[in-house]
């Protein structure tokens, strides 16, 4: 049995412009002691994904559908009771801007004090010693001093290290770190991977990063999700994605990285703009910005096809039936060769 | 590139600063030096690339650059000539202008995008009909790949790449010569990235531009420019031509910004190791004697505490400020 399991999880917002499906069906599971990725475009879901195990969902967002099970415990459902002792002692979540999840009014020490308090079974004393123990852990220094400062007297770096600690010094089997170092610099971002990492194998703790950062992903995850529009498009190891990535969007994301100089050429990017979750395609929500797309890719969506027993992804162009079909579209000529390579299992070429 | 025809300056910075007085507690102040003696030259048509950590004075370097912000000393020539009275300034700001980081709020949402991008056209009067500054404005729509038919659209309705895209065209109307662009990129997702960067060069190209390009992500300067300077509190650290940077910085701060980028290749990632700094960036209210960079420095010794360090260049077209590079 897996820490975490997630399975066909939907989670909508009701807007008064109609149902954005936020989430869209996903599935994964998280094993103890691994670090998930989880990438994609702006507005995919990611964050949706996080709050919907957390269940910390705004109006008028709600799970619609699917599973969400913590050591085999059904969270999908559960009543307040169950909820309140899973957050913070089994699963926390470090949200992208510490400013918002920090309290201005109250130091450090207070705000971190009663976390362990509520969250474990410490007295106050015991609480105060272990705080300044994961104030030292996230490397900075004078704890004792900064259990009595305000947020605001600490550096953007400074604070985010205090969420770190605040949320691993609970002991959580699960930590949600929701673009934990998007906000940071470079050596900064940095020491604080680095202090995850750490901290992940040193306490066996289970990690899921939403960052859409792949360097990030590359250099903490051992397994990916790449979210496009709510839906999983590919799963798979760190290498299975960069190495032979099987969908067509996380083929484009990786060519629109700059890895190098100028001298190096131009980059490729992903052409369109991003999809407009109130108007979604009919067929595969990345069709209308795919270069490779077929005219199956345009009228249905494509089920995750398996592809190894860690791999999988949701593009047509892996289904051999869909492409011997000659389903090419008229209006996006190929050329033969081109053609050829979708046959053998959508080997990617580049277009000049 | 042949070595024999000397480069074309277009611009050139001799000793700039900036210093904001801040104040602390009753009628008393205290300067915040964000830019604090700064030097260099960008060629024509050539991009200097800008980075360091956030607050280190990128912007305000790029400001007062352009007189956004009165500079508080240094020099400023543009096409081999000092801006210095009122007339050369208003030809140097119709030579020059900005692209902003932040595509959701840097545009009037009471404004069309057609006002937006026209706005210089009128400040600058550029125009003498109505006609020639609709035209206008749809050519510089067409150029950035946005739609003319979109000109009485409001901001709002475009996504971030459009919003960008808009802010270009915004800047390119007053036909400028260079242009500062201030973390133009940063708030897109990367598959939207690669199309606005694509763009900046293909304009470059076609308009003979010239560049100053800040930004924080370094595989993005150090795909788009030419040269790369690194700021610290306010210092340029170090410059140099840019893959002789990436490939052998000399300061142990560009040294550690290097090593800090995660490498999105998995391979790269697993044989390459980081240089973790320890400590955060100090306030620019009370920059450390010597070396500002001693108290994170890896490699500091006594001597970085007393003396300042200065730029000089160690090496033939490599600038840098570390006292460990006098032999
Ligand atoms: N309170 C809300 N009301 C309506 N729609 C919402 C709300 N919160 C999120 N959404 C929608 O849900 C979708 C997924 O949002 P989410 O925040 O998960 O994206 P994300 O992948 O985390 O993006 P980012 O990388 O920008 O953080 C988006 O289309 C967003 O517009
Ligand atoms: N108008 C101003 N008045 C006073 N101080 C300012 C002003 N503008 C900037 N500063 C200060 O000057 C320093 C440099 O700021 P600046 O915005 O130039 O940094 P930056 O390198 O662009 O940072 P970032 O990467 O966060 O954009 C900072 O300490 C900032 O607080
Ligand atoms: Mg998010
Ligand atoms: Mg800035």
């Amino acid at each position: 049995m897996s820490l975490l399991e997630v399975k066909d999880l939907r989670t909508s917002f009701f807007t008064d412009s109609g149902e954005v499906k936020a989430v869209d069906g996903i599935s994964f599971s998280l094993e103890k002691g691994k670090v998930l990725g989880i990438v994609g475009e702006s507005g995919s879901g990611k964050s949706v994904t996080a709050y919907s195990i957390m269940q910390i969902l705004s109006y008028p967002g709600r799970i619609v559908s699917g599973s969400i099970k913590l050591d085999g415990e059904e969270l999908v459902g559960a009543d307040k009771k169950t909820l309140r002792s899973m957050r913070g002692s089994k699963i926390s979540i470090i949200f992208q801007d510490p400013m918002t999840s920090l309290n201005p009014v109250f130091t450090i020490g207070n705000q971190l004090i009663e976390a362990i308090m509520l969250h474990t079974p410490r007295n106050r004393k015991e609480a105060t010693e272990r705080a300044i123990e994961m104030i030292t852990l996230v490397g900075i220094n004078d704890p004792a001093k900064r259990l009595k400062q305000y947020p605001h007297e600490l550096s953007g770096g400074m604070r985010q290290r205090i969420m770190i600690a605040m949320a691993l010094a609970c002991e959580p089997d699960i930590l949600i770190a929701d673009e934990p170092t998007t906000a940071l610099d470079v050596t900064i971002q940095a020491q604080i991977l680095e202090l995850m990492k750490k901290l992940q194998e040193e306490m066996g703790m289970a990690i899921i990063m939403v960052t859409h950062d792949l360097g990030v992903i590359v250099s903490m995850c051992d397994e990916v999700v790449v979210m496009y529009a709510g839906k999983a498009c590919e799963k798979g190891s760190v290498d299975e994605i960069f190495y032979d990535p099987k969908h067509e969007y996380t083929k484009g994301l990786l060519r629109s990285i700059p890895y190098g100089s100028k001298a190096l050429g131009r980059l490729i990017p992903i052409s369109g703009s991003p999809v407009d979750m109130l108007n979604m395609p009919q067929g595969c929500a990345f069709s209308p910005r795919c270069d490779k797309a077929m005219k199956i890719c345009l009228k249905e969506k494509c089920e995750i096809v398996q592809l190894t027993p860690t791999h999988s992804a949701a593009c047509w162009v892996n289904v051999k039936e869909a492409v011997d079909r000659k389903e090419i579209l008229p209006d996006r000529e190929i050329s033969e060769e081109e053609y050829a390579s979708l046959k053998n299992g959508g080997e990617h070429i580049e277009r000049s | 590139m042949s070595e024999a025809k000397e480069k074309e300056v277009l611009v050139e910075v001799i000793n700039l600063k900036q210093h904001f007085e801040i104040p602390v507690g009753f009628l008393k102040s205290k300067k915040l030096k964000a830019v604090d003696g700064i030097s260099f030259k960008i060629n024509k048509g050539e991009t200097l690339g800008l980075v360091g950590e956030s607050g280190c004075g990128k912007t305000t370097a790029g400001r007062t650059l352009l007189h956004l912000y009165e500079p508080t000393d240094g020099q400023i020539f543009f096409n081999g000539k000092e801006v210095v009275t009122k007339e050369e300034l208003e030809e140097f700001r119709q030579n020059a202008s900005m692209v902003f980081q932040d595509p959701y709020s840097s545009l009037n949402p009471r404004m069309t995008v057609g006002d937006i991008i026209g706005e210089p056209l009128d400040v600058h009067n550029l125009y003498t009909t109505r006609q020639q500054r609709e035209a206008r404005i749809h050519e510089l729509m067409e150029l950035v790949g946005l739609s003319s038919e979109h000109a009485t659209r409001y901001a709002h309705e475009f996504s971030g790449g459009q919003r960008q895209r808009v802010g270009i065209a915004r800047a390119l109307a007053v036909s400028p010569q260079l242009i500062v662009c201030d973390e133009p990129v940063s708030a897109l997702d990367v598959s939207i990235q690669a199309q606005i960067i694509n763009m900046f060069e293909d304009l470059q190209e076609k308009l003979g531009l010239t560049y100053l390009f800040i930004a924080h992500d370094l595989l993005v300067v150090r795909h788009i420019s030419d040269k790369i300077a690194v700021m610290y509190l306010g210092k340029i650290v170090e410059m140099a031509d840019s893959e002789e940077i990436f490939k052998k910085p000399l300061h142990p701060y560009t040294e550690s910004l290097m090593s800090a980028v995660p490498s999105p290749d998995p391979e790269t990632a697993r044989n390459s190791k980081r240089i973790v700094l320890t400590g955060d960036v100090p306030s620019p209210l009370d920059i450390p004697s010597g070396c500002p960079f001693r108290t994170r420095c890896p490699k500091a010794f006594d001597r970085c505490s007393i003396d300042v360090p200065y730029l000089r260049e160690v090496e033939p077209n490599h600038f840098a400020s570390c006292h460990l590079l006098d032999k």
